[in-house]
């Protein structure tokens, strides 16, 4: 399949424009030796017919199932008029809104989307998305170490595993010395004096890897009396639904992973990354910022603004390297948004009642919580030989929640269940009913 | 052609500086410098206080089409800074040498003058670079 | 335009709620909850009305074409859409165990073999979420190397040519940047890369073909420079579409390099995002790749963390997945002859275009291009520059060409058809421009205040940085 065009009489007349005799004359600037004689060694093309009949069979080889994992990827119900509206050509054929004039509508959605993650953070000012929650902690932290000159920071070992690795990653790339806070029974209580002296920030996660709720106020409030920066991470912002707006409990900044609002899980990505922080931070910020402004004849209009502070002006002294954003992604968190509106505290509600539900059933058939904390929608229970129970309940059609012993030995057959408005009562009955049937 | 006072001295990264008297001097960047940058968007201005040599960096001007940083033509300390700027950093575009001055300094060196160009020498300059 | 929040009259959430009844949950304590939200009431058609509205304000490959050069806007198949909304693809957990993920984890293993194939790289990592994500991998990658050898190498050098992210990516990993300098013909300075390559150089990063849209002939001699004073030659594989099927980029001497499959390969751009940025290394760097690794064993494919020497996670997961499996549809369906000829009518469509507008545009450096070129505003009449054209195309119907980039041509206009564009309409294209080319020479003041029939007038970028407002209040 080709997508290209022309008649042999068009490329006559384009080469006789040109002044050469063939295409090969084009490539005369590449030394003859390195030019490939023959083909590459690729697979036969395919048409739409074969392309089609291999990409069911390679993903009818995964089995998404009834998804009971959560652990910073969230299967959420997404309504009809995302897909609908997000598949608008004009949206996802669209390159980046430099040209303002023609991008208004990508211009204006990224704008909603930066309000709506004020609002529901408490922040000042979000910017346009990075990456995913991990890179937005990674680029959170360097953002911090800049402002403060300080060249260490606190991390809470309740923070997501994959978040910690790729934190490690930035910092050893920028000098930066991780030093961990350490909880206790699921949570973090008041960090160690020495973790946070001389700390440029704490990083705590809300809720937390294991599902608990932290106390962020406090915590913030410990960070603050070191001359650290509170940067609080949230991995399932349907929590924010529910839960106190970091933003109102002390934290400077507030980052993580926003794919939850209305982008799939599709084995991790795209993701979405939110990042925002206090007005104090604005002219830090990594990425791009959408801001309103006018035009020529007065009319309210949208641009990215404060671009001098992106890498393509200020190069080595730019905030960041970051050029692409999830612009698509934030389309999509924006229209669910909408949609969802003042309605994500019910949902939040019915997450965390859905949760307690799946909860009561396993405790009752003597799979016990392993935290007592309050929790959103993820909690975790004990379930005795829970990798071979685990494969079981995958046979089963299952994806059965997340091991913690893979992670950390000391959660050995202790399984992360999420549950969220897509296994409903039911599902969660027959969940708890089929581990139990399992782990005889 | 840009605007280059004859009572001043200049440096080769486009600041202006005027004695106020013996030890004390205002600073800012010169008619060509607004030019190249255009809109003027923001300023960062140091801290009062701070002890700059000749040379250091001491603030950042950011325009739509660039950043750029200002170095201090001479060692010493800063003795005031131009907040008008933080609000208003079209002053900069509008008046370089009247009300967008940057910032005051008291000079450890006033020696350190001598080594800077006068209005002639900064107009041959530019010229070269162009 | 209004936002949505300004559409917030209906009173109750669209959202469909179920309405299961379900007991109460253990209390949360109340100092950790909140007392509300404030988000927004709209209707399901108000709201679709809205985004439908917005939608046609934007400009989008399949609405006209983009001449953006080093963007590479060609066209985005749907049957890459269709593969990609697959139930079995969008609904995978990402911590699904392998033997509920080997279809994903095929895609991704089979990805980095065709780009393998076409650049001649040994391994290539789907993790980067981005070009600029890539490049920082690659830097990573490079200072792992040289820690690994117990070698302190502090300089990476650039082009003054060079993409603002090469330089950002470099200083994000503690490397000093040093730029080296093109003569007058575009390629690198080989007399003054000579004197300044020595045992604290790290690496050297070259857009290949450069920003210029210009092969730099000495790209091998390059190579060998660097080799024998034991660094590495990192590609920046923006410019790759102009390569393909034509030669493999490790061919040339490169050790590593990143590519954008939302440029060369057919990804859309999502009006910012999500794209991918890959990152291939030679046979010596395959050890520091990012983690997790995809390997094949006996039995299906699985992802390898025990990898030492790697330079760790870049992501919390295994990178934008739904955007490569759209590359590997891509190549599956172009096969090497489609490569081939993607390749080749990209550079035959750049210089078709060049021919057309070289009478009316300055051309700073004349020299046959490969899918891009640059020309400038030098000697536009009416004191029109690139800016004003920029925005003026924008009537014809049109995007603009990526405007002031590289940095070392003033006012450069840079302009990359794509081979998915036709004859026809790149002829309509050049016409549009010279028309411009006529307006600024009688009536420059239609160019200046351009555009003038789009949704909205030439926007106040100063306005917009001076007294930023980023959020919407009531």
């Amino acid at each position: 399949m080709k997508y290209t065009c022309g008649a042999d009489a068009d490329r006559a007349a384009m080469l006789a424009s040109i002044g050469v005799r063939s295409v090969d004359e084009l490539f005369a600037g590449i030394p003859k030796d390195f030019r490939l004689k023959g083909g590459l060694d690729l697979p036969e093309a395919l048409s739409e017919i074969e392309v089609m009949r291999r990409m069911e069979e390679l993903a009818g080889k995964n089995r998404p199932g009834r998804c009971f994992a959560g652990a910073g990827s969230y299967v959420h119900y997404l309504p009809a008029a995302v897909d609908a509206l997000a598949s608008r050509s004009e949206f996802y054929t669209a390159y980046t809104p430099y040209q303002a004039e023609v991008s208004q509508g990508t211009l204006t959605a990224i704008f909603e989307f930066q309000t709506f993650i004020c609002r529901l953070t408490g922040m000042d000012v979000a910017n346009a998305s990075m990456y995913d929650g991990a890179t937005a902690l990674a680029e959170s932290v360097l953002m911090s170490v800049g402002v403060s000159g300080k060249k260490t920071v606190a991390v809470a070992d309740t923070l997501h595993p994959h978040y910690r690795r790729v934190l490690e990653t930035y910092c050893w790339a920028n000098d930066v010395e991780i030093r961990t806070a350490h909880g206790e029974a699921g949570v973090m209580m008041t960090p160690a004096a020495d973790a946070l002296d001389g700390a440029s920030a704490l990083i705590i996660q809300s809720p937390n890897f294991f599902g608990c709720v932290e106390d962020v106020s406090a915590l913030s409030s410990a960070a603050h009396a070191a001359g650290a920066h509170s940067i609080v991470v949230v991995t399932e912002p349907h929590s924010l639904g529910l839960l106190a707006p970091p933003g109102k409990s002390g934290a400077d900044i507030v980052c993580g992973e926003a794919q939850s609002f209305g982008n799939p899980v599709g084995f991790g990505g795209p993701a979405l990354g939110m990042l925002a922080a206090g007005a104090g931070f604005m002219r830090r910020m990594p990425g791009r910022l959408v801001g309103r402004t006018v035009d020529s004849a007065g009319k309210e209009a949208y641009a990215l603004t404060l671009q001098t502070r992106e890498q393509h002006i200020r190069r080595e002294r730019a905030t960041s390297n970051i050029c692409t954003n999830q612009g698509l992604c934030a389309l999509r968190a924006a229209i669910y948004l909408s949609v969802l509106g003042n309605g994500i505290r019910k949902l939040a509600i019915l997450n965390h009642k859905l949760a307690a539900r799946c909860k009561k059933s396993l405790s009752s058939k003597g799979f016990r919580p392993v935290f007592e904390r309050p929790y959103f929608n993820e909690f975790a229970v004990k379930i005795p030989g829970a990798p071979a129970v685990m494969k079981r309940l995958e046979e089963e059609g299952y994806v059965p929640g997340v091991h913690l012993g893979d992670y950390y030995e000391e959660y050995e057959d202790c399984v992360l269940i999420c549950c969220t408005e897509m296994t409903g009562p039911d599902d969660m009955d027959g969940f708890a009913e089929a581990v139990a049937r399992f782990a005889k | 052609m840009s605007h280059i006072p004859d009572d001043l001295k200049y440096t080769k990264d486009s600041e202006w500086i005027r004695m106020d008297d013996e030890f004390t001097a205002t600073c800012g960047i010169t008619d060509h410098a607004q030019e190249m940058l255009t809109d003027i968007v923001f300023v960062e201005l140091p801290e009062p206080g701070m002890e700059v040599a000749g040379g250091e960096q001491v603030a950042v001007v950011e325009s739509v089409k660039a950043v750029s940083n200002v170095y201090s033509p001479v060692s010493g300390r800063i003795s005031e800074v131009n907040r008008a700027l933080e609000g208003s950093p079209e002053l900069l575009n509008g008046d370089p040498y009247g009300e967008g001055w940057m910032f005051k300094i008291e000079m450890k060196a006033p020696r350190e003058l001598d080594g800077l160009m006068d209005a002639a020498a900064y107009a041959a300059h530019i010229e070269s670079e162009s | 335009m209004p936002v949505i929040f300004e559409k917030s009259g209906c009173g109750r959430s669209a959202y469909p709620m179920p309405e299961w009844k379900l007991d109460d949950a253990d209390p949360i304590p109340p100092e950790l909850l909140n007392d509300g939200v404030d988000l927004v009431e709209a209707g399901e058609l108000d709201i679709v009305r809205h985004y439908t509205a917005l939608s046609r304000m934007n400009f989008g490959v399949d609405t006209g074409m983009y001449p953006l050069g080093s963007c590479t806007m060609k066209y985005n198949p749907k049957i890459n859409e269709r593969v990609a909304a697959l139930p079995g693809f969008t609904g995978l957990h990402p911590l699904a165990s392998r033997g509920l993920s080997q279809g994903a984890l095929e895609v991704l293993h089979g990805l980095s073999g065709l780009l393998c194939a076409i650049t001649g790289m040994r391994r290539f990592s789907l993790a980067p979420a981005a070009g600029a994500h890539g490049e920082l991998a690659g830097v990573m990658v490079i200072k792992k190397y040289f820690e690994k050898r117990g070698e302190r190498r502090g300089v990476i050098l650039i082009p003054d040519s060079a993409h603002g992210t090469n330089p950002a990516s470099v200083a994000m990993c503690g490397f000093e940047t040093r730029e080296v300098p093109s003569t007058s013909e575009g390629d690198v300075d080989m007399e003054k890369l000579r004197s300044i390559v020595d045992q604290n150089v790290a690496a050297m990063m070259l857009t290949s073909p450069n920003t210029l849209g210009l092969f730099d002939r000495n790209t091998p001699a390059i190579a060998n420079l660097l080799h024998d004073k034991g660094a590495l030659f990192y590609c920046d594989g923006a410019n790759l579409n102009a390569l393909l099927g034509v030669v493999r980029v490790r061919d040339l001497g490169f050790d590593l390099m990143h590519i954008n499959l939302h440029k060369t390969f057919s990804t859309p751009h999502g009006g910012g995002g999500p794209g991918s940025g890959p990152l291939g290394v030679c046979d010596e760097l395959e050890p520091y790749l990012p983690v997790p690794v995809v390997l094949k064993g006996k039995d299906g494919f699985h992802l390898e963390y025990d990898r030492p020497d790697s330079i760790g996670r870049i992501h919390s997961f295994y990178g934008n997945f739904l955007v490569a499996l759209r590359a590997f549809v891509y190549i599956s369906m172009l096969g090497s002859e489609g490569i081939r000829d993607a390749g080749e009518t990209a550079v035959l469509n750049a210089n078709y275009l060049l021919s057309l507008l070289r009478k009316d545009y300055n051309l700073p450096v004349d020299r046959a291009c490969m899918h891009e070129f640059v020309l400038n505003d030098k000697n536009m009449p009416g004191g029109v520059t690139t800016n004003d054209i920029a925005k003026r195309i924008l009537d014809f119907g049109y995007h603009a060409p990526t405007v002031y980039f590289p940095l070392l041509i003033p006012g450069a206009i840079m302009i990359e058809p794509t081979e998915t564009e036709t004859r026809e309409t790149l002829e309509a294209f050049a016409e549009a421009m010279i028309a411009i080319k006529r307006e600024a020479e009688t009536s420059p003041e239609t160019v200046k205040t351009a555009p003038h029939t789009t949704p909205v007038g030439r926007v106040d970028a100063v306005l917009a940085a001076r007294k930023p407002v980023l959020k919407w209040e009531p």
